[in-house]
């Protein structure tokens, strides 16, 4: 266990004076309930832009993306460079104009405009859901690796950073939020960049790393290159570390499940929804794309790092008797979501190991304030408006907001004292988001580009999608599984080599559901006039010119600059 | 530049790391030449290194905040 400096207390200190501050400070702005929910759609767009990246850099991200670096190596950088950045580059430039432009206030919302009431709330029940399970695992994690690397109460953690949380998102709502997304986001970045800086150089440089890597490689039977190339192994599971082919990647992480989550998940098209105009609502998942790509070196990294250093820094997973826990063959379970937090433990003195410890927590906190805001929209607009009480005045609901975000707060608090299980919170995250995000892109990708699509569609074809991927995890299991929550439960019918390519098969079985259900059920009920669908649907809606200064600043000149970049990437770790 | 939202985000920012990187700094320049104590990160002084690069950014945030106030 690590003993802290009161040089370190006194970095997190700073931290939580200015995050508490910038909530103080915004207080009085939030007159309306636009300006709670929707930051009265005044940002600027790097503001925004930082926000949408940093909403979705909560726990999956820093430990997630840490622990799987050091399970499979570079190749989890297919979360980023097949994954984030086209979804990102599509939303900014195909599907914002109806997000933005259609003056919906949720995403749900937009989904009651083109289609029916129905289904905006079968998908608000499933996302509130969902954010207060992603919220509650974001708690759960923080509290236990507190609790393991410093001996903090469990119990004190999760409490007192649900407090801060709630303090400074009940008084700044959603503009609190975003700003602080943005200061975690340089956190971070300066938290993490001396890691691997000091790591690297632990190493001996890059190539020192990939030659430990290869050791490490050829011990595990697989080809040398496995840890420090993204494609080369891909032709077969058997020669990469992720145990998948190139088209279960492809189709399963690149398409279904990054375009279901960067397209349609409220928690960070909400924070394009907050720019000060169309043009910088299109600029925001654009802006984010460009240190979105980067950030495999700054996550991804310290997890290949600590696995070429040795045994020594990744623990063995413990039995409840204390004792390192075997897998059915014998062999040790590492513990990788401590892949990052022990890496700043031994190679941060004190003083940077108070400031990277304060980045590790602040991105817990802004993981939680991310889905905490999503959650008291899409509640307050989605559930609370359209079902319990219509006709409230502006600031009953902006009083409802404040209500919905204490109790989003204290569900969370509840949902993390209920998460554990497996031992990779993102596969866990991958799961529920494939049976919450992955059919939606399809009733969106319908919705806004099919005018033939109908209400009656997208709801069965929602309902489908949801029930599809289920019965597909219940048949299936990956190889050295045991049937329950991961699978088979149903008996088993289907063999993956490895959980990662489950969940993405189980992604392509609910995004093809919905997507057959959908187009089957519009054909058979009756369309709506095309003059109901203006602005809402691709065909029906007059091109609109850029507000912008100078060709370079376009949008779709950015996308393709950041569309370069993601290729050159490819090829440079091919 | 921040609109109807009212606060220049780059103000809290830029004065984080000002004083982070004060702090830090300083310390590092006490510290400097306690090898055991910078034995783990390879040698590399990181206190006083990153202290120094966090108030560069932090000023630049800061002088940046001013300029458009300025406007």
């Amino acid at each position: 266990m690590t003993q802290l400096t009161t040089l370190d207390y006194v970095v997190m200190a700073i931290y939580f004076v200015v995050v508490l501050g910038i909530g103080w400070a915004l207080r009085r702005m939030m007159r309306t309930s636009t300006d709670f929910f929707l930051s009265g759609r005044s940002l600027p767009p790097w503001v925004t832009g930082l926000a949408f990246l940093s909403a979705n850099l909560g726990a999956q991200e820093v430990i997630g993306m840490g622990a799987s670096g050091a399970k499979y190596g570079i190749a989890t950088s297919h979360f980023y460079w097949i994954g984030a950045i086209p979804a990102m580059v599509f939303v900014g430039i195909f599907m914002m104009p109806f997000y933005y432009g259609s003056k919906a206030r949720s995403v749900p919302e937009y989904l009651k405009l083109r289609f029916d009431e129905k289904t905006r709330t079968f998908n608000a029940l499933g996302f509130a859901a969902m954010t207060i399970f992603s919220s509650g695992i974001s708690m759960y994690a923080m509290g236990k690796l507190l609790n393991l690397l410093l001996g903090w109460d469990f119990n004190t953690s999760v409490l007192v950073s649900a407090v801060i949380v709630l303090a400074y998102v009940t008084l700044g709502g959603l503009t609190s939020a975003i700003y602080n997304e943005v200061l975690q986001f340089f956190m971070i970045a300066f938290g993490f960049a001396p890691l691997v800086w000091v790591g690297l150089k632990q190493v001996g440089g890059w190539d020192g790393m990939t030659s430990k890597l290869a050791t490490v490689a050829t011990q595990r039977g697989l080809p040398e290159y496995a840890y420090t190339n993204v494609w080369q192994g891909m032709g077969s599971a058997s020669t990469n570390s992720i145990g998948i082919e190139w088209f279960g990647m492809v189709m399963g992480l690149g398409f279904v499940l990054s375009f279901g989550y960067w397209c349609t998940d409220f928690l960070v098209v909400q924070r394009a929804m907050a720019a000060d105009s169309m043009t910088a609502a299109r600029r925001t998942p654009l802006i984010a794309a460009v240190p979105k790509m980067f950030f495999p070196f700054l996550v991804i990294v310290p997890g290949m790092i600590a696995l070429a250093m040795g045994d020594n820094i990744i623990p063995a997973k413990l039995t409840a008797a204390g004792t390192p826990l075997l897998d059915t063959n014998g062999n040790v379970v590492l513990d990788y979501d401590l892949a990052t937090p022990m890496m700043l433990v031994k190679l941060f003195p004190t003083g940077m190991l108070g400031l990277g410890l304060t980045a590790l927590i602040a991105s817990f906190m802004s993981g939680m304030a991310g889905n905490v805001t999503a959650f008291n929209t899409v509640w307050t607009y989605d559930i609370y408006q359209a079902h319990i009480k219509k006709q409230g005045t502006d600031e009953h609901y902006l009083w409802m907001g404040r209500v919905a975000t204490v109790g989003g707060i204290a569900l969370s608090v509840a949902a993390a004292y209920v998460a554990g299980a497996f031992n990779n919170i993102m596969e866990l995250l991958q799961l529920v988001f494939a049976f919450v995000n992955a059919p939606l892109f399809a009733t969106f990708a319908l919705g806004m580009f099919w005018k033939r699509s109908t209400g009656h569609g997208a709801f069965w074809g929602l309902f489908a999608g949801t029930v599809a991927p289920a019965i597909h995890h219940g048949i299936s299991l990956a190889n050295g599984a045991t049937p329950g929550v991961k699978g088979g439960f149903f008996g088993v019918v289907l063999n993956y080599p490895s959980e990662m390519a489950q969940t993405f098969w189980t992604a392509i079985a609910a995004f093809t559901t919905c997507f057959v259900v959908t187009i089957v059920v519009s054909l058979a009920t009756r369309p709506r006039p095309d003059a109901e669908l203006e602005g809402l649907v691709y065909s029906l809606t007059p091109h609109r010119a850029d507000n912008v200064k100078a060709w370079y600043e376009k949008p779709s000149v950015f996308a393709v600059a950041v569309m370069v970049a993601m290729i050159a990437l490819n090829v440079m770790f091919y | 530049m921040s609109g109807a939202a009212g606060m220049d985000l780059r103000l809290p920012i830029g004065g984080l790391f000002v004083v982070l990187g004060v702090i830090l700094g300083v310390f590092g320049v006490i510290t400097n030449g306690d090898t055991a104590m910078y034995e783990r990160s390879a040698g590399l002084n990181i206190n006083l290194v990153w202290g120094v690069v966090m108030f560069v950014f932090g000023a630049l945030f800061l002088l940046l905040a001013q300029r458009a106030a300025k406007r």
